[in-house]
């Protein structure tokens, strides 16, 4: 079967990969492109490690066709940090104790960022629905949610206003 | 033979292809088929991928509506004009299912999934749909439901229903263990034209009651005239499980969904769901 290519802006980058014409968003990332950030988990849907922003809008890498993303806009949890510097959200996952085995972090984190990203101060219940479709297995969630919303106080007053 | 992808810009050539090569799949949001590929059941055949923007549009003019096949949940969630359907939106998938998750497909969806379906049915709802070239043709709800059930190829263009007239006409309700996503134990769809008064031609219908969504057929003559009242509601909870035949799941079994229906009907007609 001949590959097809695709080409898309990854975490603000040009690149480009050939694919397997029913591949995932997510084999190209991490078998393609080596991004390793967005996990596979269950392939169903249904734990959210695998959690992108396309064109702003959160995503399963799993689910989504790879060739459709062709001149699309793909951020992942790799592209977070400014450099040395990490995302407000990344910082509180740490200090909060958000993370203990790490499989869920990245689709947390990546949900997490899709929230803030439009709602710069949520409420508690915004942010419950917000990770509704991330599993995590360890920290019963209560640390990530007090670490998405200590994460949104650290945000400049005028995207909070 | 792997997998192979076609993309078409126009629906009626999309049902073209499907009506002539009964091996292609199409793909819409990718959240019923991705996971067939992925998991190893979609192993061979062709991929057939949309761009017609119409696919995806939403209209609303006066009491019609119509919801392109192509619109996500997250669609109708961004729309104030289908705040009636909100709940029925909400219960599918988590965010980001949401984004990608499609009208057309929830009507393919099996049980416990196709919470959104169980809306359309309660409204009475008709599914366009193009079987090979040609104009869309009006398909009723419950007979394109039987359809899939009989496996029938077709493409859905879009789905028809008209607005409920007065608010608090319409209710949904999915119970599921997991909260706020989980899958259902059961949904309840339920188009209650003059329940402020006395109802006439109720349209109730249940999701994960049995392998496909089922309209509630003894609830809506139980409620045919009656007020929302203690003795409405009692006659509506005593014809619950006319019809019904849920399945056991790893969510419940069918024992605990006959318990647990009537008494969900009867706060969802109560309005204490």
């Amino acid at each position: 079967m001949a590959k097809v290519p695709v080409q898309f802006r990854l975490n603000g980058s040009d690149r480009a990969a050939f694919a397997d014409p029913a591949d995932s968003l997510l084999t190209v990332l991490r078998r393609g492109l080596n991004d390793f950030g967005p996990k596979y988990g269950c392939g169903q849907g249904t734990c959210g490690t695998c959690s992108v922003l396309i064109d702003g809008e959160l995503r399963l890498a799993c689910l989504t066709l790879a060739a459709s993303c062709e001149g699309a806009s793909v951020e992942t949890v790799s592209g977070m940090a400014d450099g040395p510097n990490l995302h407000p959200l990344q910082n509180a996952f740490m200090e909060h104790f958000a993370a203990q085995c790490g499989f869920c972090t990245p689709g947390m984190l990546t949900a997490a960022k899709a929230l803030l990203d439009r709602n710069p101060n949520p409420s508690r219940e915004d942010v419950i629905d917000a990770i509704a479709g991330n599993i995590c297995r360890c920290t019963g969630y209560e640390p990530i949610i007090q670490a998405i919303l200590a994460a949104a106080r650290t945000l400049p007053a005028q995207r909070r206003s | 033979m792997p997998l192979a992808l076609r993309v078409v810009q126009s629906l009626s050539e999309a049902a073209g292809i499907l009506a002539a090569d009964s091996r292609t799949t199409l793909l819409s949001g990718g959240t019923l088929v991705m996971r067939d590929v992925n998991e190893g059941r979609l192993t061979d055949g062709t991929l057939l991928r949309v761009t017609d923007p119409a696919w995806r549009q939403i209209q609303v003019s006066g009491t019609r509506i119509e919801l392109g096949a192509g619109a996500t949940m997250a669609a109708i969630l961004a729309s104030r004009e289908l705040g009636f359907l909100h709940a029925a939106a909400r219960a599918v998938g988590g965010p980001a299912i949401r984004n990608m998750a499609t009208i057309g497909g929830n009507l393919f969806a099996a049980a416990p999934y196709g919470d959104f379906a169980v809306a359309l049915l309660a409204l009475d709802a008709q599914v366009m749909v193009l079987a090979g070239y040609g104009s869309p043709r009006a398909v009723p709800i419950e007979e394109f439901l039987a359809g899939r059930s009989r496996g029938e190829a077709r493409l859905v263009a879009s789905v028809q229903f008209n607005r409920p007239v007065a608010p608090g006409d319409f209710r949904f309700l999915k119970v599921s263990r997991v909260k706020p996503k989980g899958l259902s134990v059961l949904s309840i769809a339920a188009h209650l034209p003059g329940h402020a008064s006395r109802i006439g031609q109720a349209r109730v219908a249940y999701g994960a009651m049995g392998p496909l969504p089922v309209r509630a057929r003894g609830v809506e003559r139980a409620l045919e005239g009656k007020a929302l009242d203690a003795n409405g509601i009692a006659a509506a909870r005593a014809a619950a499980l006319e019809g019904v035949q849920p399945v056991t799941d790893a969510i419940a079994s069918d024992w605990y969904r006959r318990e647990v229906l009537p008494v969900h009907l009867g706060r969802l007609l109560a309005n204490q769901s």
